[in-house]
């Protein structure tokens, strides 16, 4: 079929003819003239769309060349140009493209796509917060630096650690934090320990991160019940380890029974304990990280706390510390003085004792996030926290005991928490992958779950449906994923093979993008390849 | 709770088909020791979404918004008008409460709008391709230095002495670990001798324009004697309207450009979120950090974005990744372009002109106070003056009377003597002639 640049089909004519042996299970497409169908808008590209107009009102004002120094901007930039309402459709049509939370259930592991209130959006635009500049003076934000401190308590008292830096701005931007804390530590002692051992089913961020802060990686195998090989981990341990990276929860949707047990053997061997907390959701109210042995762990304030992911972000990755890393806690610094409370900015002007590693990035942190991320602590409270992790662990495991009979649950004896891990065993023989099997959840009306992650089982497929949902919700969506396991396992393969059939795009040719990467709009279009 | 939607009844029959007595089972692999009970969390217990938003919003009174008054600072984050229609887009339910594209049949909306920010951003700082966006400017320009001593296999990095001093810390807490980062001496309102410092273990040179200091670099020198010396140079942009009017990187030899997009599309909020902008050259595409949003087609030919590339990444190549990032700043990258949409090329030329004529006249107008003097004399938005006294306790004073009228530069560079009576005031559209006199008389009441 020939294509328009705009994606659209080019002739009548040719769509109705174009089956693909994949899509024989549905009826053919009725063509229609514009392109688009019904709700479903096809949209080009902003570039293709202006047409010189502009989408705001601005004075047009000379300026002299006497204060640019020579460097006015000699070409233009190339920017088209539009009206409001036509960059408020473009933005609206695409926004159709996309599943969401409020649209749907999301069960993408490890992730904790949860609600995401609304009154947290509306706290974040107090103008007091949302229009507040990080270098006003701090006369002029005294509430802003009592919301970081009612912050900080809310999350020192449910890890039950005593200290916690504000700055990082993401997940692995805290685990870069926290290690970078272990790394000052050591140091301080002087010390040189090279190694930090990271278990097989860590997210990749781990390693990365482990890289990325000079350390070299050794990896822990994971014992076949899914949980991190306690023993072949002691063993691994010695004089060159700086640190271990944990998650716990694990990936695998699992408690790691015998981390106080771990956390001993890691201490002694003169080493630091970090805990991956992408998993906290599981266990707030219930456990606290800092009574397990732990000293570091970050907490994604976007999944726990619900600050929305917006996408691919922004997050906030705030992290606890014990009292033997405490010290080594970044710049700024907050404090409480007889003027209120003050941030130290400056890392040779800091309290008696503070032994700074040095500064994760400019200003203060994700306020952003920290307005909404209190918001969504004051509303739940201690009693809603700890409900809302029961409620997910309980809803992962309803899941788990409603699926185990029909798809393969590789550590389905015992309970699991916050998520539940299935593989692909159910599927052998049936010619149905993992990846067809979540494609198919697409035209069901479902994100998939994570697929292929963790590492350590074949094929995996990671639920976490959250607190969030309804029983009627859970029930339908295992009643759809049932079904399709049922189906698979008949033979009835027609559905899977090459799905998505029923979303904006069907499956995408993810090597040629990668072989030939066009990454921007061009103005002289080069033609798609036509093979 | 308002946000869980199960009931006892419900729980009760769930419990029953997993076979549970109580949901404590199912916390069975916690030791019993660390399972602790309600009563020990000291906190407060749930409250409605009508005390909760008092209790915020006391706390958000507590402070003075720059809308508030006459305002003028700047140093790498500029209250900017932003339209309404961005503010509305991007709570979308669909944009909003979206994760990162991984299933990209369902997320061409996302996708379709990193590719095109990708584009912006390439067009905007004159390179040839920009990533998804990064955390922030400082995180950006960290990666960049990151990025230079991955691509020359070398350790040194030099720092300007106009690269905001936030900035330098935090290239030198990550890149200090590859080699050895430097910063040339501060020299307010003039360029030092950066070249002079370039030799031939030198990875890259990272110069801010305009400056910390307001002051507008020219960068080409520095970029060829950079390459004479096989060293790259990354270019630090803070104020990213100021493209609209300036000479963008790109035209000016710079191989890594690093900016924050803050000023375009999104609020101050306090120093965070924001979004980094990245960009490089092509040849230099598989050493860059973060997300790459491709064009591709599905099977039937149509055109779709994906994300790309990805044997970059942590989650494909752990330990052996350009970087751990992995979230970014999706939602502030979508308010940054739908605001570029909106702007587009006559809105933003315009925007910067106002900017800076704006500023210009309020340089004009200081000049008129006794002991004040103007230092940069070539600049975009932002400016430092010099008080006949310490400037910190003169922004205090300021405050008191209803001004907030800048960053002392001793906030940023606390142990630098020279800096101690330097202001340094941002001017942008919102700013009002009336602003300007509040500003004039109330210093002239206090110097």
């Amino acid at each position: 079929m020939s294509m328009n640049n705009q994606g659209r089909p080019s002739s009548v004519d040719q769509i109705s003819v174009d089956k693909g042996d994949a899509g024989e299970a549905f009826p053919a497409s009725i063509a229609t003239i514009s392109g688009d169908r019904g709700l479903d808008h096809e949209e080009a590209l902003i570039f293709e769309l202006g047409h010189g107009a502009v989408g705001v009102d601005l004075a047009d004002v000379n300026v002299g060349e006497a204060r640019l120094g020579g460097m006015r901007r000699k070409a233009a930039i190339g920017l088209p140009g539009l009206s409001e309402p036509e960059v408020i459709r473009h933005y609206v049509r695409l926004s159709r493209k996309n599943y969401a939370i409020d649209s749907g259930l999301y069960p993408l592991g490890s992730c904790t796509m949860k609600h995401n209130p609304r009154l947290n959006e509306k706290v974040a635009r107090l103008p007091g917060f949302g229009d507040l500049h990080p270098l006003a003076p701090q006369s002029t934000t005294q509430g802003a630096l009592e919301l970081i401190s009612q912050l900080m308590n809310w999350l020192t008292t449910l890890t039950g650690m005593p200290a916690v830096a504000m700055s990082p701005k993401a997940g692995a931007h805290g685990e870069l934090c926290g290690l970078l804390a272990i790394r000052a530590a050591i140091a301080a002692r002087g010390e040189t320990r090279p190694r930090i051992l990271v278990p097989q089913s860590a997210h990749g961020t781990n390693p990365a991160t482990a890289a990325f802060a000079g350390f070299t990686v050794d990896e822990v195998p994971a014992k076949p019940n899914g949980h991190v090989d306690a023993a072949a981990l002691k063993a691994k341990l010695g004089p060159d380890v700086a640190a271990i990276m944990l998650t716990n929860p694990n990936t695998c949707g699992l408690f790691e029974g015998e981390i106080i047990d771990i956390a001993k053997a890691v201490h002694e061997a003169g080493a630091y304990f970090y805990c991956d907390g992408a998993n906290f959701n599981a266990i707030a109210g219930k456990v606290r990280p800092g009574d397990l042995g732990i000293d570091a762990m970050h907490i994604n304030l976007h999944k726990t706390f619900s600050t929305p992911h917006g996408g691919g972000g922004p997050g906030a990755g705030p992290v606890v510390l014990s009292e033997r890393l405490a010290a080594f806690a970044p710049v700024p610094l907050l404090v409480a003085d007889d003027k209120g409370l003050r941030l130290i900015e400056d890392m040779e002007a800091v309290p008696q004792g503070a032994k700074p590693f040095g500064r994760m990035c400019a200003f203060h942190g994700q306020m952003g996030m920290f307005t909404r991320a209190l918001t969504y602590m004051l509303s739940h409270g201690r009693d809603g926290v700890r409900q809302a992790s029961e409620d997910a662990v309980l809803s992962a495991n309803y899941i788990l005991a409603s699926l185990k009979d029909v798809m393969s649950a590789p550590y389905g004896d015992g309970p699991c928490m916050h998520e539940a891990l299935f593989d692909d065993s159910f599927l052998e023989g049936t010619g149905v992958t993992t990846l067809d099997f979540a494609k198919a959840m697409i035209d069901e009306g479902y994100h998939p779950m994570t697929m292929y992650f963790p590492l350590v089982v074949h094929g995996a497929m990671l639920i976490e449906p959250t607190e969030s949902e309804s029983k009627a919700s859970l029930d339908r969506f295992i009643h759809v994923l049932r079904t399709l396991a049922l189906e698979a396992r008949a033979g009835k393969t027609q559905r899977f093979a090459g799905a998505p059939h029923l979303a904006p795009r069907r499956r995408l040719d993810e090597t040629a993008a990668a072989r030939k990467p066009v990454l921007r709009w061009k103005p002289d279009p080069v033609p798609v390849a036509a093979e | 709770m308002r946000y869980l939607p199960l009931t006892t009844d419900d729980r009760r029959a769930m419990l029953g088909r997993i076979g549970a007595p109580d949901v404590d089972t199912l916390f069975r692999d916690v030791p019993k020791s660390a399972l602790i009970p309600l009563s020990a969390i000291d906190l407060p217990d749930t409250q409605g979404e009508l005390e909760v938003e008092r209790a915020m919003s006391k706390l958000a009174a507590k402070n003075v918004a720059a809308g508030a008054a006459p305002f003028f600072c700047g140093a790498g984050a500029y209250k900017h008008h932003v339209p309404s229609a961005v503010d509305h887009l991007i709570q979308r339910s669909e944009f909003l409460t979206s994760y990162t594209p991984y299933q990209p049949e369902i997320a061409q909306g996302t996708l379709q709008y990193l590719f095109e920010f990708q584009t912006q951003v390439a067009l905007l700082t004159g390179m040839e391709v920009a990533n998804a966006s990064l955390y922030d400017g400082s995180t950006a320009t960290a990666e960049a230095v990151l990025m230079a001593q991955r691509i020359t296999k070398r350790g040194k990095a030099i720092l300007s002495g106009g690269l905001h001093p936030h900035y330098a810390e935090t290239v030198e807490t990550v890149a200090s670990l590859a080699g050895a980062v430097s910063r040339s001496p501060v020299t307010p309102g003039s360029a030092e001798d950066i070249i002079s410092l370039i030799d031939e273990e030198t990875a890259c040179v990272v110069v801010q324009s305009p400056d910390v200091f307001g002051l507008i670099r020219n960068l080409r020198p520095i970029a060829d004697a950079a390459h004479a010396k096989g060293a790259l140079l990354v270019a630090v942009v803070t104020e990213v309207v100021s493209l609209g009017l300036l000479e963008p990187p790109g035209a000016q030899g710079a191989d890594i450009v690093a900016a924050e997009g803050q000023s375009i599309g999104n609020g101050l909020n306090f120093g965070g979120p924001y979004v980094g902008l990245f960009a490089t050259r092509e040849k230099f595409l598989r050493q860059m950090p973060g997300r790459l949003c491709g064009e591709t087609v599905d099977v039937e030919g149509r055109r779709g974005y994906v994300l790309t590339l990805s044997t970059r990444e942590q989650h494909i190549r752990r330990e052996k990744a350009t970087s751990n990032i992995c979230t970014n700043s999706g939602l502030c990258c979508l308010a940054f372009t739908i605001h570029l949409s909106l702007l587009g090329e006559e809105g933003l030329t315009r925007l910067a002109r106002i900017n800076h004529a704006k500023a210009s006249a309020l340089a004009d107008k200081l000049v008129s106070v006794p002991g004040v003097e103007v230092l940069t004399s070539a600049f975009f938005n932002e400016f430092t003056v010099k008080l006949p006294k310490p400037a910190a306790p003169v922004v205090e004073a300021l405050a008191a009377k209803g001004v907030i009228a800048g960053v002392p530069a001793s906030r940023l560079l606390p142990r630098d003597k020279g800096c101690d009576n330097l202001l340094i005031l941002a001017v942008t559209e919102t700013n009002t002639d009336d602003d300007f006199d509040a500003l004039v008389g109330a210093l002239k009441e206090i110097l």
